[in-house]
């Protein structure tokens, strides 16, 4: 059992044809089961329990505190889960570490450090080089494609310091695309950018959804979310709802999610106005 | 073993001291321990004087091995205070760094005491450091660290900088940081501990930071700024050495260091100090010229497309100026603007760019005030990031809202193509 679903994912990965999506639709790319995360004896995330098809792209939409940045931290293992597993296309996420690409928070790193743009890309490259090997010219052409994908292909040898934020998170995106990975998780990637940089990003997922990649994406906007997405997350400590944006994404459920937070009522009954009108 | 007079084996030592921990240095600098390496140096110094009282002679191996056990039990303090209190980082480090430091002077004045035994020539070296005492066996550790030391550098060269950069990013690729980390740690510590007797406790903070420190006013990339800390510290040790003759040698040699920090400092192209007050003043000269030029365009714009003399007591009362005739001055000289006595004139060149700036200007007010929700940190751009930075249909959209209102500078259709191609740097679109 466990080899066949193996050989199944080795053939989607040298075939990533459009089309091909939906034959995989069926397919289970992220998994959570029972998942609780404690910071020091708090806890922040309790019982969470969800499943996202692949091909999917999937806002993960919540409150400030809700745990959305740490559900995809525990799902990569960079917090430690209190009970529960995660589970990366039926495998834990150890085996499967090669099917993952991850775009932190802009602010996580120091913008300063000595690196050029393509440095940046090229550590996307370095779990598959393993130890000690050298990223080689291969690697850098990878970059370079990357680079040119998400619109910062003058920009390679720039110092990282030299950046807007929007091309900065572009240079996080081209990172993650050099992962060459099937299921992404993106930490805020809207957070502080330009309007033309948001639009870019919003083209590129839709590119990697339809050669069937899976992208799990924080989102703070309630309002784009039903132009950006169609599977949804609603978070706060727990899971409130999980599902498809036309039916997940409902005022109801932005009520269980945002409490009596009243701005951000008015936020989610706009969010749903834009939406396509429903029954 | 090649005979080496004393002052070639201090030259050498102190040149491979520098080096390695410039090198070492750089790393700590930027994954932020810098003052690790302050509390590892102060922090052996209680090490050294117990394995003293216990061997009852000066040996290096033996005195930089109880170095090493009290900067691990220093280093095992901080992470203890850190994880089970409140108290930060910063301030952990300082508490176990003086405490440290001060059971050690307190051990060295038992071991000063008459009553207590020993041959004590060269302790006093640890404490502000005194490479003139240095013996062969001395040197032969000094270069295996070093060579152990950049070995371990270039194999995991790529695994560092990533740890440094991204140890999140590292981690999710299935970096072991946690250990990485420690290997880092491990080459600062025997690094700090092996320069101790030659740059002394209190000073061996600065040998570690100050060659990174210098080396980042000048390169921007990783491989290159350990190639220039190595030099650098490397440098200061033989100059240090070499010039500060007839002075503790350990104070010699940071001094030197901070000579090679401080003319970077100053002149280092982009990052130095005299290079960013250039480029400041550079900044407020061209913000003072849109000025002048935007105030000229829509002082005469109810006469456009005629071009209006305009009286310089009116252009005055426009707006603040801080020095309005040497801007005035200075656009005549630019041929932006023709000035005579009490009157001023856009040239047709003044005219073209006063029209893009007043049209960027107007451009980003509006984008401010109407779609601004998205990023209200691109205040202040020039005429080709609005181009650069907004999708094409937002300018046209934020185009027909100032024509609309009668305020979309129209001279502009008449204009000669812009000096330089916009988009040939950049293009804001994205080909997935």
């Amino acid at each position: 059992m466990r080899c066949r679903s193996e050989a199944r994912i080795d053939w989607s990965l040298k075939r990533p044809v459009r089309g091909i999506g939906i034959w995989f639709m069926s397919k289970t790319a992220f998994e959570v089961h029972d998942m609780t995360v404690a910071y020091q004896r708090r806890p922040v995330l309790w019982d969470i329990d969800l499943a996202i098809p692949e091909g999917k792209l999937v806002g993960i939409v919540g409150p400030n505190g809700a745990g959305k940045t740490t559900l995809i931290k525990a799902a990569l293992g960079l917090v430690p889960l209190a009970s529960g597993k995660v589970e990366i296309y039926g495998k834990s996420y150890e085996e499967q570490r090669h099917l993952i690409g991850y775009v932190p928070q802009r602010e996580s790193v120091d913008w300063d450090f000595p690196v050029t743009v393509r440095d940046v890309v090229l550590m996307g490259t370095y779990g598959r080089l393993g130890w000690f090997r050298r990223p080689g010219k291969s690697e850098r052409e990878i970059a370079d494609r990357c680079l040119q994908q998400v619109g910062m292909a003058g920009y390679a040898k720039r110092q990282i310091r030299q950046l807007s934020g929007g091309q900065q998170q572009r240079v996080f995106l081209a990172r993650a695309l050099a992962e060459e990975a099937q299921l992404y998780f993106l930490d805020e990637p809207f957070a502080g950018v330009d309007a033309a940089t948001e639009t870019a990003i919003v083209e590129l997922l839709h590119a990697l959804r339809s050669t069937g990649k899976t992208v799990l994406v924080v989102h703070h906007d309630l309002q784009t979310v039903s132009d950006y997405f169609d599977y949804v997350i609603l978070l706060n400590m727990r899971l409130v709802a999980c599902g498809p944006v036309e039916t997940t994404f409902t005022t109801e459920n932005l009520q269980k999610t945002y409490g009596g937070r009243l701005t951000i009522l008015d936020e989610a009954a706009e969010a749903i106005r834009r939406q396509k009108p429903l029954p | 073993m090649i005979s080496l007079s004393l002052s070639e084996k201090v030259m050498l030592g102190t040149a491979l001291l520098g080096g390695m921990a410039g090198v070492v240095g750089s790393f700590a600098v930027l994954r932020g321990r810098a003052l690790v390496g302050d509390m590892l140096a102060h922090a052996a110094l209680p090490g050294v004087c117990i394995a003293f009282l216990i061997t009852g002679h000066r040996d290096l191996l033996g005195l930089s091995a109880g170095a090493l056990v009290s900067g691990l039990i220093a280093i095992g303090a901080v992470t203890v205070i850190t994880r089970w209190t409140r108290t930060k980082e910063d301030a952990a480090i300082g508490i176990v760094l003086s405490t440290f430091f001060g059971v050690g002077v307190v051990l060295l004045s038992i071991i000063q005491k008459p009553s207590t035994s020993g041959n004590k020539a060269g302790l006093n070296s640890y404490l502000f450091g005194e490479p003139g005492g240095m013996l062969n066996s001395d040197l032969i550790v000094l270069a295996v660290v070093a060579a152990v030391v950049l070995a371990g550098v270039a194999l995991f060269f790529k695994e560092f900088e990533l740890t440094c950069f991204d140890s999140d990013f590292a981690r999710s690729q299935g970096w072991p940081t946690l250990w990485l980390d420690l290997a880092m740690l491990a080459m600062l510590a025997v690094v700090t501990i092996v320069g101790l007797p030659i740059v002394g406790v209190i000073l061996m903070a600065a040998m570690i930071i100050l060659p990174a420190a210098t080396s980042r006013f000048w390169t921007n990339r990783l491989p290159v700024l350990l190639l220039v800390s190595g030099l650098v510290g490397a440098a200061a040790g033989l100059l240090g050495t070499q010039v500060g003759r007839g002075y503790p040698a350990g104070a010699a040699i940071v001094l030197t260091a901070s000579s090679f920090f401080v003319v970077s400092l100053l002149f280092a192209p982009q990052r130095g100090v005299i290079s960013t007050l250039l480029s400041e003043y550079r900044l407020r000269r061209r913000v003072a010229e849109e000025h002048l030029l935007r105030a000229l365009f829509e002082l005469g714009e109810a006469e456009l497309p005629a071009v209006p003399v305009i009286d310089v007591q009116v252009l005055r009362d426009y707006r603040h100026w801080w020095s309005l005739d040497r801007l005035l001055e200075r656009a005549r000289e630019e041929e932006l603007i023709e000035w005579s006595a009490n009157h001023v004139q856009l040239t047709p060149l003044g005219l073209r760019r006063a029209s893009q700036i007043t049209k960027a200007h107007r451009l980003w007010e509006l984008y401010l005030v109407r779609h601004a929700d998205i990023a209200p940190d691109h205040v202040d751009r020039d005429a080709d990031d609005v181009e650069h930075l907004l999708p094409e249909s937002l300018v046209a959209k934020l185009e027909q809202e100032l024509a609309a209102e009668g305020r979309l500078p129209t001279v502009l259709a008449e204009v000669p193509d812009s000096p330089h191609v916009i988009g040939a740097e950049a293009s804001g679109s994205v080909s997935p």
